[in-house]
């Protein structure tokens, strides 16, 4: 997988050359249907789930809790959204803390492996094959198995039920990742634009600013991207330190809702607008950053 | 490029990132060899116990229940998701619009969250209230609803893996398709030319000429299922009677809710050792793929 890249994806694969003869034409013909309506009958299937969900968060709320469920709503209404909004704490809390831990987890994880990526792809330093697998320990140890410790820890430091410490957490599973990237990135950047600069008497720190920062900036969308779905849809980190309702993700509030059969049985309406609710970022993110994700996803996901 | 004293310059830029290595991961995961050997609860004084977390485990049913309850879910579900994740890769790896849209909606379930997706896979196993059932009874395949989560083990994990097989499926699909593109179109035209097969093609050509990549997604497959959580923490809950706890639902119990920091910091460095075999089975593959 060392050379695989976005472009992968689009690179042509060798066409059939056309065989001759009538009837492996017409042999070929009919697997082109057949190859069709698989395509067409297994995106179907990957496709209705959602389908379903989205369509479940519409229905009216008599219909929501319907025994059997019916299929499509009878009529379009936004009462689950409602709910969800005045749940508890209320959905722009949850919501909130979501993206609070998201955003943060982005912005440490820029910090971090910006410099580090840098400094590992541009400069010599002593022991870097050892510094590097130190850097990439959280492939080696499971972030699951750090939790126990972690959690005492930051009960210590006074980092439990807040949204900074999630971030950290978040930040700490997606380190290696980032870092591996930002060193590729950084490693491909020519070393005449820097020479050129440093000659004209730029110290280390502007060469980054002015030259190398500019050309990684894809490299950062694709760190950015892969640290926000991690943080938005973590759910073991955010059970272990979050205990306080009002510092909930919403992943924690969902797992929560589903439990609550004490009233009534669960809200099945409500929770599947929190489901499209909770699905639309990550979404809308992979549908307009296709080509950052399917990047950092090619070169980092099986390293 | 930089000379003299620039190999501090550039340790400096490290130091952030190393620091924050050290803090966060490196700490934790000493404190938990510390742990390990302590009877460690917030409340009570830790005391030293040795070995004793680790001979506990040892003689807890419930710890070899949840090991080899993970390791069938793993040995389940690896080779469904390889062998249909490479299926459709060869299916939709010719760029064409169709095709290419196909392996989008495959991919697309891989970018929300586990936890979302478990708790939509929770409604749609519902007995009541669920679209199985509903689905189910409607074209004649059962009579009566079934109960999918709760009542029996093995019912519980085939719903859980169905889940799953929706969720990942497209994260094989994606790197096989990218593998497939990476194969040289002459060896497959050159095959043609002789006479070979489809079929033959994909056994003699293709497979083996992606066989690094299978193996590297397999071992990434395996450590993903080893550490199973989120789908069954939201669709069974462990139950029946904790036969569905996954190990790290079992470290999760012990560690949290019961408070038994020691005992939870013993199985989690059991399945740290268990995992490292893995990672070093996929660094060694990912080496040997840059020579």
């Amino acid at each position: 997988m060392s050379a695989s890249s976005g472009t992968a994806l689009a690179s042509a694969f060798p066409q059939r050359t056309p065989q001759t003869g009538f009837a492996s034409r017409l042999v070929q013909g009919r697997q082109k249907y057949l190859i069709s309506a698989v395509c067409v009958a297994l995106s179907t299937v990957m496709l209705l789930p959602l389908v379903a969900s989205v369509l479940a968060s519409l229905k009216s709320t008599q219909e929501a809790a319907a025994v059997p469920p019916t299929y499509f709503p009878h009529s379009l209404s936004i009462d689950s959204y409602e709910r969800l909004w005045n749940y508890q704490a209320g959905l722009p809390t949850y919501f909130s803390n979501s993206l609070g831990a998201a955003l943060l987890t982005i912005l440490f994880c820029l910090a971090l492996t910006v410099p580090a990526g840098y400094g590992l792809a541009k400069f010599r330093i002593p022991g870097k094959e050892a510094l590097f697998v130190v850097l990439l320990l959280g492939l080696i140890v499971p972030y699951q198995a750090l939790l126990t410790p972690m959690f005492f820890f930051f009960v210590q430091l006074n980092l439990h039920n807040s949204l900074l410490g999630l971030a950290i957490i978040h930040t700490a599973i997606q380190l290696p990742f980032s870092i591996y990237v930002m060193r590729n990135a950084f490693e491909a950047v020519p070393r005449e634009l820097e020479e050129a600069a440093i000659m004209d008497g730029c110290n280390s720190f502007e060469v980054l600013l002015h030259i190398c920062l500019p050309a990684v900036v894809p490299a950062m969308i694709t760190v950015s991207l892969f640290a926000f779905i991690t943080s938005w849809n973590e759910l073991l980190a955010a059970l272990v330190i979050m205990n306080k309702d009002s510092s909930f993700t919403l992943p924690l509030i969902l797992t929560a809702a589903r439990q609550q059969t004490s009233i009534g049985g669960t809200d099945w309406g409500m929770l599947q607008a929190g489901i499209t609710i909770s699905i639309i970022p990550c979404m809308a993110f992979y549908l307009l950053l296709q080509k950052y994700y399917m990047a950092g996803f090619l070169s980092g996901a099986v390293k | 490029m930089h000379t003299g004293a620039s190999k501090y310059i550039g340790l400096l830029y490290v130091t952030p990132a190393l620091a924050f290595v050290l803090v966060f991961t490196a700490y934790p995961l000493g404190q938990m060899v510390w742990m390990s050997l302590h009877n460690w609860s917030l409340i009570a004084p830790k005391k030293y116990v040795g070995a004793g977390n680790f001979i506990k485990a040892w003689n807890d049913p419930q710890f070899w229940t949840s090991l080899e309850f993970t390791l069938k879910y793993t040995a389940l579900i690896t080779p469904i998701l390889m062998i249909s994740g490479y299926l459709i890769a060869l299916l939709t790896a010719e760029n064409r619009p169709l095709r290419q849209i196909t392996r989008s909606i495959v991919f697309a379930p891989v970018v929300i969250g586990l936890g979302a997706s478990s708790l939509l896979w929770y409604w749609l196993f519902s007995y009541d209230f669920g679209l199985i059932n509903r689905v189910l009874i409607d074209v004649g395949v059962i009579a009566k609803p079934i109960v999918w989560f709760g009542a029996d083990a093995d019912r519980s994990m085939w719903a859980v893996v169905v889940s799953i097989v929706w969720k990942v499926l497209g994260f094989g699909t994606i790197l096989f398709v990218a593998a497939i593109h990476a194969v040289p179109g002459e060896i497959g035209e050159a095959a043609m030319v002789d006479g070979a097969s489809y079929w033959q093609r994909v056994r003699l050509i293709t497979l083996p000429l992606t066989a690094k990549t299978i193996l590297l997604v397999t071992l990434v497959s395996v450590i993903g299922s080893l550490l199973a959580f989120d789908q069954f923490y939201i669709m069974t809950a462990g139950q029946p009677r904790n036969l569905t706890s996954t190990s790290v639902f079992l470290i999760y119990l012990n560690s949290f809710p019961y408070r038994k920091l020691g005992y939870g910091a013993a199985l989690s460095l059991i399945l740290a050792g268990v995992i490292l075999v893995c990672t070093v089975l996929q660094m060694l593959t990912s080496r040997r793929s840059h020579a």
